[in-house]
């Protein structure tokens, strides 16, 4: 197999961009703060860096949302994010709403929760949190899905996937990683293994199966050079994963989109009717 | 003379903002000397306008273009609008309106319609190329994609322009560089020196920044002398208003030792382009 890696990334350049997309996308909505989750990963330590780049200490409003599983280690790398980036972090913790609510999603005399659907769980309590800090600031959440998530679909819908500005989503995870060394986010964030800290041990590429530079340099060559399968296999990737990879891709359009409104008009809602989301702004 | 390069944010689909920004931007470019400013593409209403390119479109004889008009005694102004035309076709245009008149109006010729760009779906295509006479010398207005390709250049240039005026709206795509640039700023800085050197005309070049449903315009709007060398550059990525003199002898130094201009042969390449227009039309091409 060539030695994957992601794309190169110029971190000055990606730096300037998304610093100004942050402050124009959200000045032009009449709004001054922005809202993110800092979970003590790599991608909310980055969305944080550029965020308080763009709006200052004063505006940004990082909150840490353990759940009972959360690891110590994640709170601790939090805080050292916002040590690093100087800005405050408030905790809100879902372990109770987790608690009170779980034990009502089980199916009648069934089966527990599967740790998937626990997971979409505390996902969607967080963005529960987010949207009502959001409300509470009058502010905008940050998302921090990057490419190689998006494409893959590694994300829970209306959960981590909800924002309104998402800076990291034309980056893969290896670019990701590159900004974050631009950015001062702290050494042993950038170097732990990314999870999602549904339980203890849990690592994206144990869960999936495959690396996060294998599938930067599988999807770069798939979505950016727009090289067929059969051609990306050639180069010297292993033909089970080249597949696996583009149906992930497929299967997971969905989450990229927004839901299906039945036809009937003449002037649809996505069909016909189609405007900037930045209309008049 | 001395031009300005207004380096503008619009804000989307809101004339009236927008022509207070016009006016703020001309009252500053006076003030610096300019007898010219060029605004970027779209100046008037944004970029991304999709739908709502009907409820922004202004006529030639609209109460916006008689403000434009009004504003133009302090400068001559190239400014970027949409332009309805009767039975409800609408353009990407740029006017060019000096001393209280509308001197020319360019419409977009190359509509992009591919990747982001959705141009051929909201828009007509503009369907002439011509220069016109300005007090500053024979001039030509290009809106960004026409800026692309070659051909709308070299007409422009055919009929003997002195400045050559092109307004963008050039969205950033590719970030691997390493130069701390877009990818796409590097083409446009290439084209401003070709055609700059290869016409023997001043280039005028104004680009908008600012992010636009997720999309970063990259501004370094610049300005190019007759042979090549460039005379003004606006920052990347902020808003901006640069100042360039623009000396018609330097054009005539500049063709002097390269005679371009004097020795194209458009007659050869408007027969060879018919020849091979033609046998495009026969089997087996």
């Amino acid at each position: 197999m060539p030695s994957p890696s992601a794309p190169n990334l110029d971190t000055e350049l990606a730096e300037a961009v998304l610093v100004r997309f942050l402050r124009d996308e959200l000045h032009r909505t009449g709004l001054r703060h922005l809202v993110l989750g800092l979970s003590g990963g790599i991608d909310s330590a980055v969305a944080a860096m550029l965020a308080v780049r763009a709006v200052g200490a004063e505006h940004l409003h990082a909150v840490a949302i353990p759940s009972a599983q959360s690891s110590p280690e994640s709170l601790a790398d939090a805080r050292a994010v916002a040590d690093a980036g100087g800005f405050a972090v408030e905790t809100i913790a879902i372990g109770d709403a987790a608690a009170g609510l779980l034990p009502h999603l089980a199916a009648p005399g069934g089966a527990d929760v599967t740790p998937l659907r626990r997971g979409n769980v505390m996902a969607r309590l967080r963005m529960i949190v987010l949207y009502d800090v959001s409300a509470r600031v009058a502010g905008l959440v940050v998302g921090m899905s990057n490419k190689t998530e998006l494409l893959l679909g590694y994300g829970t819908l209306h959960g981590d996937m909800a924002s309104a500005l998402n800076p990291l989503g034309d980056l893969y995870k290896g670019q990701v990683r590159a900004l974050a060394r631009r950015l001062g986010v702290p050494q042993q964030v950038i170097e732990k293994p990314p999870t999602a800290d549904l339980w203890a041990g849990q690592t994206d590429e144990g869960e999936m199966g495959f690396t996060y530079d294998e599938a930067d340099a599988i999807l770069h060559r798939l979505v950016d050079l727009r090289r067929a399968p059969a051609d990306v296999v050639a180069d010297g990737f292993p033909e089970p994963l080249v597949r696996r990879i583009e149906t992930m891709i497929v299967r997971n359009q969905f989450k990229r989109r927004l839901p299906l409104i039945a036809k009937l008009s003449t002037r649809t809602i996505g069909h016909e009717f189609r405007y900037p989301r930045d209309w008049r702004t | 003379m001395k031009a300005a390069l207004a380096q503008i944010f619009p804000r989307l689909a809101d004339v009236p903002a927008n022509l207070a920004l016009h006016e703020r931007s001309v009252n500053q470019a006076v003030a610096g000397g300019a007898e010219l400013v060029v605004f970027p593409e779209l100046s008037l209403t944004g970029y991304g306008l999709m739908e709502s390119v009907p409820d922004v479109a202004i006529q030639l004889d609209s109460p916006t273009m008689r403000d434009l008009r009004q504003l133009s005694r302090a400068a001559a102004i190239v400014v970027g609008f949409v332009e309805e035309a009767p039975g409800a076709r609408f353009y990407n245009s740029a006017a060019f309106v000096d001393r209280g008149e509308i001197v020319h109006v360019h419409r977009k010729v190359h509509l992009p319609t591919h990747g982001l760009f959705d141009e051929g779906r909201h828009f007509a295509a503009g369907d002439r190329i011509r220069a016109f006479d300005t007090r500053f010398g024979r001039a030509g207005m290009l809106i960004c994609r026409d800026f692309w390709h070659l051909g709308p250049a070299y007409v422009l240039a055919a009929q003997q322009i002195d400045l050559l005026l092109v307004s963008s709206a050039s969205p950033g795509r590719g970030a691997t560089g390493g130069d701390g640039r877009f990818q796409s700023t590097a083409s446009v800085d290439l084209l401003g020196d070709v055609y700059s050197r290869s016409f023997g005309v001043h280039v005028l070049h104004a680009n908008r920044v600012g992010c636009e449903e997720g999309v970063t315009f990259t501004g370094a709007s610049e300005a190019f002398g007759p042979a090549g060398n460039r005379l003004a550059r606006a920052r990347d990525l902020d808003e901006d208003l640069v100042f360039v003199d623009v000396d018609p002898d330097a054009r005539r130094t500049a063709r002097i030792h390269m005679p371009f201009q004097r020795d194209e042969r458009p007659h050869l390449i408007l027969r060879e382009l018919q020849r091979a227009l033609a046998e495009r039309t026969q089997p087996g091409y």
